[in-house]
C-alpha cells in the first residue's frame, strides 16, 4: 500500500476524464482503461520475448535489456500522465511499458535492437534509447542520474512558460546514489517544478543488491532531506502504482512540485541477457516468479471484477499479431548507409567532412574490413 | 560612443539578447541579486526578473543538465560557471548528454555555457583554468574564446543564437583591463572564423584570448628591435577551428609560432600543428614552434605563476628564434 512521508493527506481523488460513466472502484479508471493498462504490460513482456527469440538469432546487434516483472511500475506509473496535456516523461532501461504507453510502437522498438537505418536513431543508438518530444518520452542516455537534472530542466520551462505539463523522470535504486540525481532532484525542489520522480527499486543495480547501495532503509525516506513530498507503493500492484503516481502528477500540475515515488518490485532477468545472475540467492527469483508476477496479479484482479477470459485472449491475440507485424516489417528494414554516420552532430555544419582516407571508398564495410565477430550484419 | 570594458561588452550582449527573445534566460550560482562573482549579470535580475534570471544551489551538473532539458523545449539557457574551473563538475553532463543530444536523439540543445577563464591573476590552481583542451576532443560542442571586448560581445551574441551547445570562455585578466568602443547596432561575430589582429611577412603567431595581447606586444617589440614583421591570427573559435585562415597565414609568413596560455601537453597547439602539416607541409621553412604553460597546475604565487605562464618575452626569444632558422 502506499504511504506517505512528508506529504500531507492526498487531495481527494478525481475521476479519470476518459469516459466517467464506466468508473469502477477508488482508482478512478474506467474498465477501458484497465483492459489498456493489461494491454500495455502484456505488450511489453510479450515484445521482450520476441526480442529474446531475435537476440538468440543474432539478430539483435547489441545487448538486451528486460524488465520481466517491473511491467506493472513502468505501465502504471506512466498511465498515470495526461497525453492530451503534452506531459514527458524519461524512461530507463526497465521502462519499455512505460515507453509503449507514451505511444512508442514495437517496429520502433525492434528497428533500435537490430540497429537498423530507418529506427528512430537511424542505428546511433541502442535498444530503448530514443525519444519523441510530440509524443512526450525523451531518449535517456547510459549515465545513470543524467536525466534528473535533465528533467528539471524540461519542467522549469513547463514552469517558465505558464504551461500545465508535468514531467516524469525514472530511476533505480543505483541511480539515487548518483551526483546527478541529487543534483537533479535537488535543483527542481528549490524551483518547484512540476515533475515526478519514480525510483524503481527493483533490488539490484547489475549485480549490486541495494544494501550495498544505501544505508537508507527505505528510497522514499530520501524525500524528507530534499523537502519533496514522498510516496512509495508496491510496484508490482499496477493500481496502486497508478493511484500513487496520478496524485504525484495531480500535484505537480497544480503547482504543489516535486513528488518522489518508491516503486518496489524485484528484477527477475539480469541486468542485460548475458548476465547469469549468480549473485542472486537460490530461490529468490522463483520465489517472485512463482508468488508475485505483475501480470499474473493483475489478471486476477480483473477476472474478479469479471473481465473475461476471452477478453484477455483477444487482448492477447492482438498483441501478437502487433508484434508479429512489427518484426516482419523490422528484418525488411535496411540497414544505414555507413556514411549517414557524418550527418546531424551539428546543426552547422549539418555533415561532418569526410576524411581523406575515406574518399571514394563508400566503406570499409564495403570491402569487409570490419574486426570478425563485430554485430551480424555482413554488408 | 563611450568604450566599454570586456567585461560590460559580455554584459552589454546579456541585455540585448535577453531583450530580443522571451526564450534567453539565465542561470548560475549567485547571479541574481548579487550580479555574480565578477558582477557580469549585475542589473540582469532587476530588470528581466527572478523567473530568468535564476539563482541556482552549488550543482554545475544540475544547471548545465536543466539548461539541456530547458534547451531541448525552445528555451535558450545561458548558464554560468561561477568560474570556468568548475565546469569540470559538469563535464558528464556536457560531454555525455548534452553533446550528443542532435546526434543520438534529435534532440536540439542550443544553450551557451559562459564563465571566467585563465590566470595572469595570482588565482591559483582552482581560479585560472583554461580547459578549452578537455572539450575539444568532443563532437557536438562549439568552443569560442574571446580577446577583444567586441569580439566578446558578438561571439555571445552569436553563441546564444546557435543551435547547439557553445562555451563560451571569458578571460578574466581582460575582463576590466581593456576597453573598446562596441559597433553600433546588432553586430554578431560569427563562430569560426579567426580574426587578424596583426599584419605581417615574416612569422605568424596564431593564438586566442589573452595571449593575444601579448603575442601583440612581442610583436611590436621585434618591430622595433629587430625589423620583424609579424602577424597575428587571433583563433576566436576553437570549435570549430578557422583552417582556412590558419592555412591562408602559414602560406604567406611560412614560420609559426603557436602561443597559449593552457598547459603543453595535448593543448590545442598540438592539434593545430598537424593540421598545419597534413594541410601546409611544403609552405614551412621552419619547425612549427609552441609557447605554452608548463605542465604544472597552476601556481598561486606570483613568482611561480609568472614563471609558469607564457610571458612577453617567451614569445619574443620564440619570434627570434624562428626568423633564425
Amino acid at each position: 500500500m502506499a504511504r506517505s512521508t512528508t506529504a500531507p493527506e492526498s487531495p481527494p481523488r478525481q475521476r479519470a476524464d476518459r469516459s466517467a460513466v464506466e468508473t469502477v472502484g477508488a482508482s478512478g479508471l474506467t474498465r477501458d482503461d484497465r483492459l489498456q493498462i493489461y494491454y500495455y504490460m502484456r505488450l511489453t513482456r510479450s515484445l521482450e520475448e520476441r526480442l529474446v527469440n531475435l537476440y538468440r538469432q543474432t539478430k539483435v546487434v547489441g545487448g538486451l535489456f528486460r524488465s520481466l516483472g517491473q511491467e506493472a511500475d513502468a505501465v502504471g506509473s506512466a498511465y498515470a500522465l495526461d497525453r492530451t496535456k503534452g506531459d514527458i516523461l524519461s524512461p530507463l532501461i526497465r521502462n519499455l511499458g512505460s515507453m509503449l504507453v507514451q505511444g512508442a510502437k514495437p517496429n520502433e522498438i525492434i528497428k533500435q535492437y537490430m540497429a537498423k537505418g530507418d529506427s528512430p536513431t537511424r542505428g546511433r543508438e541502442l535498444n530503448i534509447h530514443y525519444g519523441d518530444l510530440v509524443r512526450g518520452f525523451i531518449g535517456q542516455i547510459s549515465h545513470l542520474g543524467d536525466m534528473v537534472p535533465v528533467m528539471a530542466g524540461v519542467t522549469l520551462s513547463f514552469k517558465m512558460r505558464g504551461e500545465k505539463r508535468v514531467g516524469m523522470v525514472y530511476v533505480g535504486d543505483g541511480a539515487t546514489s548518483t551526483g546527478a540525481f541529487h543534483e537533479g532532484i535537488n535543483f527542481a525542489a528549490v524551483q518547484k517544478c512540476p515533475l515526478v520522480v519514480i525510483v524503481e527499486n527493483n533490488g539490484y543495480a547489475y549485480s549490486t543488491p541495494l544494501s550495498k547501495q544505501t544505508a537508507a532503509k527505505n528510497l522514499v525516506d530520501k524525500a524528507i532531506g530534499y523537502g519533496v513530498y514522498g510516496d512509495s507503493a508496491d510496484g508490482n500492484d499496477v493500481i496502486a502504482t497508478y493511484e500513487v503516481t496520478k496524485r504525484a502528477v495531480d500535484r505537480a500540475r497544480a503547482g504543489e512540485g516535486v513528488t518522489l515515488i518508491e516503486l518496489v518490485t524485484y528484477r527477475r532477468k539480469g541486468h542485460a541477457e548475458h548476465d547469469n545472475q549468480s549473485y542472486v540467492p537460490e530461490g529468490e527469483i522463483d520465489r517472485w516468479a512463482a508468488t508475485n508476477d505483475p501480470i499474473d496479479r493483475y489478471l486476477k484482479a480483473l477476472a474478479d471484477e469479471g473481465v473475461s477470459s476471452e477478453e484477455i485472449a483477444a487482448i492477447d491475440a492482438r498483441v501478437i499479431s502487433e508484434i508479429d507485424g512489427a518484426t516482419d516489417e523490422a528484418e525488411a528494414s535496411p540497414m544505414p548507409e555507413p556514411n549517414d554516420s557524418l550527418v546531424g552532430v551539428y546543426a552547422d555544419p549539418p555533415t561532418t567532412p569526410e576524411l581523406w582516407f575515406r574518399k571514394g571508398i563508400r566503406s570499409a564495410v564495403e570491402k569487409h574490413e570490419r574486426p570478425q565477430g563485430w554485430g551480424t550484419h555482413d554488408g | 560612443m563611450a568604450e566599454i570594458t570586456y567585461l560590460e561588452a559580455i554584459r552589454e550582449a546579456l541585455f540585448e539578447e535577453m531583450e530580443r527573445d522571451q526564450n534567453v534566460f539565465c542561470l548560475g550560482e549567485d547571479i541574481g541579486a548579487y550580479g555574480g562573482a565578477f558582477k557580469v549579470t549585475e542589473g540582469l535580475q532587476a530588470k528581466f526578473g527572478e523567473s530568468r534570471v535564476i539563482d541556482t544551489p552549488i550543482s554545475e551538473a544540475a544547471i548545465i543538465g536543466a539548461g539541456a532539458g530547458a534547451a531541448h523545449m525552445g528555451m535558450r539557457p545561458v548558464c554560468e560557471m561561477q568560474f570556468i574551473d568548475f565546469i569540470s563538475t559538469g563535464y558528464d553532463m556536457l560531454t555525455n548528454y548534452v553533446a550528443t543530444a542532435r546526434y543520438r536523439a534529435m534532440l536540439p540543445c542550443p544553450m551557451v555555457v559562459r564563465g571566467p577563464s585563465g590566470g595572469y591573476v595570482r588565482g591559483g590552481p582552482f581560479h585560472s583554468q583554461n580547459p578549452e583542451a578537455a572539450f575539444l576532443h568532443t563532437p557536438g560542442l562549439k568552443i569560442v574564446y574571446p580577446a577583444t571586448a567586441s569580439d566578446a560581445k558578438g561571439l555571445l551574441k552569436s553563441a546564444i543564437r546557435d543551435e547547439d551547445c557553445v562555451l563560451f570562455f571569458e578571460h578574466k585578466y581582460l575582463y576590466r583591463r581593456i576597453k573598446e568602443e562596441m559597433p553600433s547596432g546588432d553586430v554578431v561575430t560569427p563562430i569560426g572564423k579567426a580574426r587578424v589582429a596583426r599584419e605581417g611577412k615574416d612569422v605568424s603567431i596564431i593564438t586566442y584570448a589573452a595571449t593575444v595581447w601579448k603575442s601583440l606586444e612581442a610583436a611590436e617589440q621585434v618591430e622595433k628591435e629587430d625589423g620583424l614583421s609579424v602577424e597575428v591570427l587571433d583563433l576566436r573559435s576553437l570549435l570549430p577551428m578557422d583552417d582556412e585562415a590558419i592555412i591562408a597565414t602559414v602560406k604567406k609568413t611560412n614560420r609559426v609560432l603557436i602561443v597559449h596560455e593552457d598547459t603543453r601537453t595535448g593543448g590545442i597547439a598540438g592539434e593545430l600543428t598537424a593540421r598545419i602539416t597534413e594541410n601546409a607541409f611544403e609552405w614551412l621553412d621552419a619547425p612549427i614552434l609552441r609557447v605554452t604553460a608548463a605542465d604544472v597546475p597552476l601556481p598561486y604565487s606570483p613568482p611561480l605563476e609568472d614563471y609558469v605562464l607564457p610571458q612577453t618575452a617567451d614569445i619574443v626569444s620564440a619570434i627570434r628564434r624562428l626568423a633564425a632558422y
